[in-house]
């Protein structure tokens, strides 16, 4: 059975349903990532004053301004492989979403070198509240990574991509529901960065 | 896929999505050096959570295309925000109560 309005809008809603389906999951996973923000000020109001920055402190902001900038730049690769679909250019899209993987990869190494930094120093989520929020929230943003990623590299071989001989309508709206997802990561990254590591 | 039009809307959008991601990277760098200046925590927290959402509605209006979105996703989301809030906020009340026993809160 072939499922209903994925090329075409329905009258109702003006939207296909698998724009509408991707929109809703994000909605939940605003109130999940919302719910740990939320964990996050509790914490920092219960901690000793200064406390909570004085253990942030431990933390590398090159680094993850290094991966900010990587990650706002695997947004704009994606975005571009969904318009380069759009204007029938496969081999771009090949191209843009190659870098967007590449991208994603750079910032799961920095992260790798981050967590084994802070454990080499005796610094676990045990450690104090700030490392058990920390590590909470930046470990369910990299298993999103990771999960982009996983859909990325589908796409982006062959057996993946086949589609865009047979159904490219389908194939490109596929990828504007991955890109819809990506920036939702790296939306929540923007806010997390300032919290994490500024303020 | 695209006719002569569309291709010209596209490469007018091209242009959009390159200077937001400038826009972003600026931000960014603006971001860090925001937090060595000298102020206060509050005036730090509110800074940086302004700069953020700037950024984050560059992304949210341009990369994933909400400035143009069918008004029922931009309700689904007005909903999704006020809820947002409530889960946020509401059990920050709990805070303003300082009653105590025994010194206990």
């Amino acid at each position: 059975m072939e499922v209903p309005y994925i090329i075409k809008e329905r009258e109702d809603t003006g939207l296909i349903n698998s724009k509408l389906g991707i929109w809703i999951f994000l909605s939940s996973e605003v109130m999940l990532f919302g719910g740990l923000f939320s964990a996050y000020i509790f914490l920092r109001l219960a901690a000793p004053p200064g406390s909570f920055g004085e253990w942030a402190s431990e933390l590398s902001v090159p680094m993850a301004t290094i991966n900010t900038l990587v990650l706002i730049s695997s947004s704009v690769s994606m975005v571009m492989a969904w318009v380069s679909l759009k204007l029938n250019d496969f081999s771009k899209y090949k191209m843009y979403m190659g870098l967007t993987l590449l991208c994603s990869l750079i910032f799961l190494v920095i992260k790798y070198f981050e967590y084994t930094g802070k454990f080499h120093h005796g610094i676990y989520p045990s450690s104090n509240t700030f490392m058990a929020i920390y590590f909470t929230l930046t470990g369910l943003h990299g298993i999103h990574i990771i999960g982009g990623m996983i859909v990325m590299l589908y796409f982006w071989l062959p057996f993946g991509n086949k589609m865009w001989d047979s159904q490219p309508e389908l194939f490109t709206n596929r990828v504007e529901a991955l890109g819809l997802y990506w920036h939702f990561v790296d939306l929540v990254w923007i806010f997390l960065f300032p919290v994490l590591y500024l303020l | 896929m695209s006719s002569d039009h569309d291709t010209a809307s596209i490469q007018d959008h091209i242009r959009v999505y390159l200077f937001v991601f400038g826009a972003l990277a600026v931000l960014t760098v603006i971001t860090v050096a925001a937090s060595y200046l000298d102020i206060s925590t509050s005036e730090g927290i509110f800074l940086a959570l302004i700069i953020a959402s700037i950024k984050a509605s560059l992304v949210a209006g341009y990369f994933m295309h909400l400035i143009s979105e069918r008004k029922m996703i931009i309700w689904i989301l007005l909903l999704t925000v006020f809820f947002f809030f409530v889960m946020i906020f509401l059990p920050l009340i709990s805070n303003l109560d300082h009653t105590s026993i025994n010194g206990w809160y």
